[in-house]
């Protein structure tokens, strides 16, 4: 056992933070928020040839062979300003599906240029039934020889508005199944929707969308397994995310409880203030805890375990870290209800992330009918 | 990082796991299966097969008689001691005076006082608390005066838990008055036998017999008693409250009422099914184990900071702040699982003995956010020392 993170991965997170705060302040994504894109194509590019997007995958599709540790990392420090690019959508929802479900060729075709920053991707999964059921798919993909047709809507799509590259999963006569679909494609129509937190993401409509057998990700009826395994990943970078966001939100305040005066002193000399500050911490520092455990449990194959942590974790960011947000605010006072204070955006963004990848509920559920749960000791 | 066990740990809890119900007594046995409700003398026999097995001090260093285990051997015994249900031992000579005077303590001291904690010839107490003193530790007014190669003490110590089982009495008391309150404190040992000494103790709310006053009344005590220097009894328990920290984390006991919690969930039904597997009741014990894995990795975190020879980082100073309310949280909610039966107080086999032992120890729980430094007091120190607040 050991709770340290390798001089590499040190090294990277500090890379990573400095990036952020030197290239991407909050002051960029306020700007880009209002784009059409929401991020620049240039910094995405910028990112891969750093490398960052390569991190979990294996050498042979142009990755560095790393492990999901080195993933979060990169996501909990980008997110302490809020860098807009696509990473969490584009690398762990669409990449981390694409490099399990796909073939070599389509690693190369699809995986490669995402991982140098030449392209993005983007999972459609979700659909207005579906909550948190990656195996509910009402989408059809119906068979045409050798090829498909795929009919149906995805909602809330993240990066669906830009990404090259589409993972579609859709009801084939073997079950759920993935395919690459370009988001350019005939019968795809895709309507732009702004998120809560500043982002974008779309719903997509499938008209009779052509699509070659080719494009197949893996044998019929094997998607939602993937998929099951995607949203482990997507939750522990929900997670690593909301530390990164935690944290900041947390330094914030402790910064404006020693400035802002009130009664003649500062604010962060009342009990009160401080006694809160301190629990946000407790908060704070449960959530990295379980999300270190929970970055190290995503690489692993044995589900009990890894969806123990993962869900431990998500249900803390859905407690702690919410709260933490939450009480930010109320410390900051009525600045934080405006929109030119920071801490408001990072508000939002967690409560994002709460929504996504499972929320409260879910993960309550999920760990509570795990055979583990009721082994009870005789 | 890398949270796995190697193969040769693995053997290491297997062999543990073998170990303990073949050595314990065969009424322990029962109770370790059963409620728990252990007796001061079950800890003191546990303590003694521990000793003898070479395993009562995971946490001290091999020259003293230590087992020099590196940090995951020490979780994975930890987990199956709490896992067997095993009698707790007493914390004060091995786990507070036992690894303070291997920091600070003379050779001659070492010498005198580890043997006998490692083999439970001598147990200890601690005295802090005084009637007026309290949250405002350093305004305690038991003197120790200078009367050349020893002391005189004199005054009240309360909160002495265990005094009544115990020999010896590691205490604060105040060696100069005319000094800041704080510099004027010296750690001292106190054998319980010396004359004028008398130890009274009183029911707790559980009604389970831990509290005690010890008065001292002109107590006589050499000077070679105390540890780390005359006026230096402040620094001592800061000292000691680091060790303290990853004990009140409170993370075996959480774990075994955890177990019980579902003992008892599994055993009662609602809705014609066992309450374990009903969703509303599932959900909410799901909801603390949830937390205690959050908290675990907390504590594993300032363990594994410990293994490697450093200083615990700063978020160990929150886990006696969350582990002690998590811990009332999970008694609470076994007294709220047992329903109509959490009324039981001390009626032998009328309720299942699991169930019969809750109602005492919810009780006593609730010293736990008040003992070791109030929670209010740790979070005005973390706000102080980690948050770098403003001070009012």
């Amino acid at each position: 056992m050991d709770f340290e993170l390798d001089q590499d991965q040190q090294m990277l997170a500090k890379t990573v933070g400095e990036f952020a705060k030197n290239e991407s302040p909050v002051a960029r994504f306020r700007q880009l928020r209002d784009s059409a894109i929401g991020y620049q194509p240039a910094a995405w590019r910028k990112m891969g040839e750093l490398g960052w997007m390569g991190v979990p995958f294996p050498e042979s599709v142009g990755g560095f062979g790393g492990s999901f540790i080195d993933c979060a990392l990169i996501i909990e420090n980008l997110a302490t300003t809020l860098v807009p690019e696509p990473y969490l959508a584009s690398v762990v929802l669409g990449g981390m599906t694409l490099a399990r479900a796909g073939n070599a060729a389509q690693h190369e075709a699809y995986l490669t240029p995402m991982i140098e920053g030449d392209t993005t991707l983007a999972l459609a999964y979700s659909e207005a039934q579906s909550r948190h059921d990656v195996s509910s798919a009402e989408t059809t993909a119906t068979p045409v020889g050798n090829d498909y047709k795929l009919s149906g809507e995805k909602v809330w799509v993240l990066n669906g508005h830009h990404a090259d590259h589409l993972i579609v999963s859709a009801k084939a006569p073997g079950g759920v199944t993935l395919f690459v679909v370009p988001r350019e494609a005939d019968g795809v129509n895709v309507t732009v929707a702004k998120t809560i937190d500043g982002h974008k993401a779309a719903f997509i409509r499938f008209d009779d969308a052509a699509v070659d057998g080719g494009s197949r990700l893996g044998e019929e009826g094997s998607g939602a397994a993937v998929l099951d395994r995607t949203m482990d990943y997507a939750a522990a970078a929900a997670v690593a995310e909301g530390v990164g966001i935690a944290t900041t939100m947390l330094q914030m305040t402790v910064d404006y409880l020693g400035t802002r005066e009130q009664f003649g002193v500062k604010i962060g000399s009342f009990q009160a203030l401080q006694h809160r500050a301190v629990d946000m911490y407790a908060e704070t520092e449960l959530l990295r805890s379980i999300s270190m455990a929970s970055m190290v449990r995503a690489d692993e194959d044995d589900t009990s375990t890894r969806r123990a942590d993962i869900s431990a974790a998500k249900y803390q960011l859905a407690t702690g870290g919410i709260w933490v947000a939450q009480q930010s605010l109320q410390l900051h006072g009525g600045i934080a209800v405006t929109d030119e204070h920071d801490i408001g955006l990072y508000f939002k963004r967690m409560y994002a992330l709460n929504a996504l990848f499972g929320d409260q509920e879910h993960h309550v559920a999920r760990f509570a009918s795990d055979p583990a749960f009721a082994e009870v000791a005789v | 990082m890398d949270l796995t066990f190697t193969d040769e740990e693995e053997a290491f809890r297997q062999e543990v796991r073998a170990w303990i119900p073949e050595a314990m007594p065969d009424e322990m046995r029962e109770k370790a299966r059963g409620a728990g409700g252990f007796t001061p003398e079950d800890s003191a026999t546990w303590h003694r097969i521990l000793y003898e097995k070479g395993w009562v001090a995971p946490h001290w260093p091999k020259e003293v008689g230590g087992t020099g285990w590196d940090a995951a051997r020490r979780f994975i015994f930890n987990e199956e001691m709490e896992l067997a249900g095993a009698p707790p031992l007493s914390v004060f000579g091995l786990s507070m005076v036992g690894p303070l005077i291997i920091s600070f303590g003379t050779d001659a001291q070492k010498k005198r006082f580890l043997p006998k904690i490692l083999s439970a010839e001598e147990f200890w107490c601690q005295g802090y608390s005084e009637p007026g003193s309290g949250s405002d530790l350093a305004s305690l007014r038991t003197t120790a005066e200078d009367a050349g190669d020893h002391f005189i003490v004199n005054g009240q110590k309360t909160w002495t838990s265990f005094a009544q089982y115990a020999d010896w009495v590691f205490c604060l008391v105040r060696t100069d008055q005319s000094v800041k309150k704080q510099a004027g404190i010296t750690f001292l040992l106190i054998d319980l036998k010396s004359p004028g000494v008398e130890v009274k103790p009183m029911l707790t709310l559980g009604h389970t017999p831990a509290f005690c006053d010890t008065f001292f009344d002109n107590v006589k005590v050499p000077k070679e008693n105390v540890v780390g220097g005359i006026n230096q009894g402040w620094t001592m328990a800061k000292a000691l409250l680091g060790h303290e920290r990853t004990l009140l984390a409170m993370i075996g006991p959480s774990q075994n009422v955890l177990q019980k919690v579902k003992r008892i969930a599994a055993s009662k039904s609602v809705n014609g099914r066992p309450m374990l597997e009903d969703p509303v009741w599932r959900a909410k014990i799901a909801r603390l184990e949830m937390r205690f894995r959050a908290h675990t990795m907390v504590s594993y975190r300032a363990l594994a900071d410990q293994q490697k020879g450093k200083m615990p980082g700063p978020e160990s100073s929150i886990l006696k702040v969350v582990g002690t309310k998590l811990i009332q949280e999970l008694t609470e909610l076994a007294m709220e699982v047992m329903g109509e039966s959490s009324l039981t107080w001390y009626n032998e086999g009328l309720c299942p003995p699991v169930e019969e032992s809750i109602g005492p120890y919810f009780c006593y729980e609730r010293a736990a956010t008040i003992y070791g430094g109030s929670n209010e007091i740790q979070r005005n120190v973390i706000a102080k020392m980690i948050l770098q607040l403003p001070s009012s």
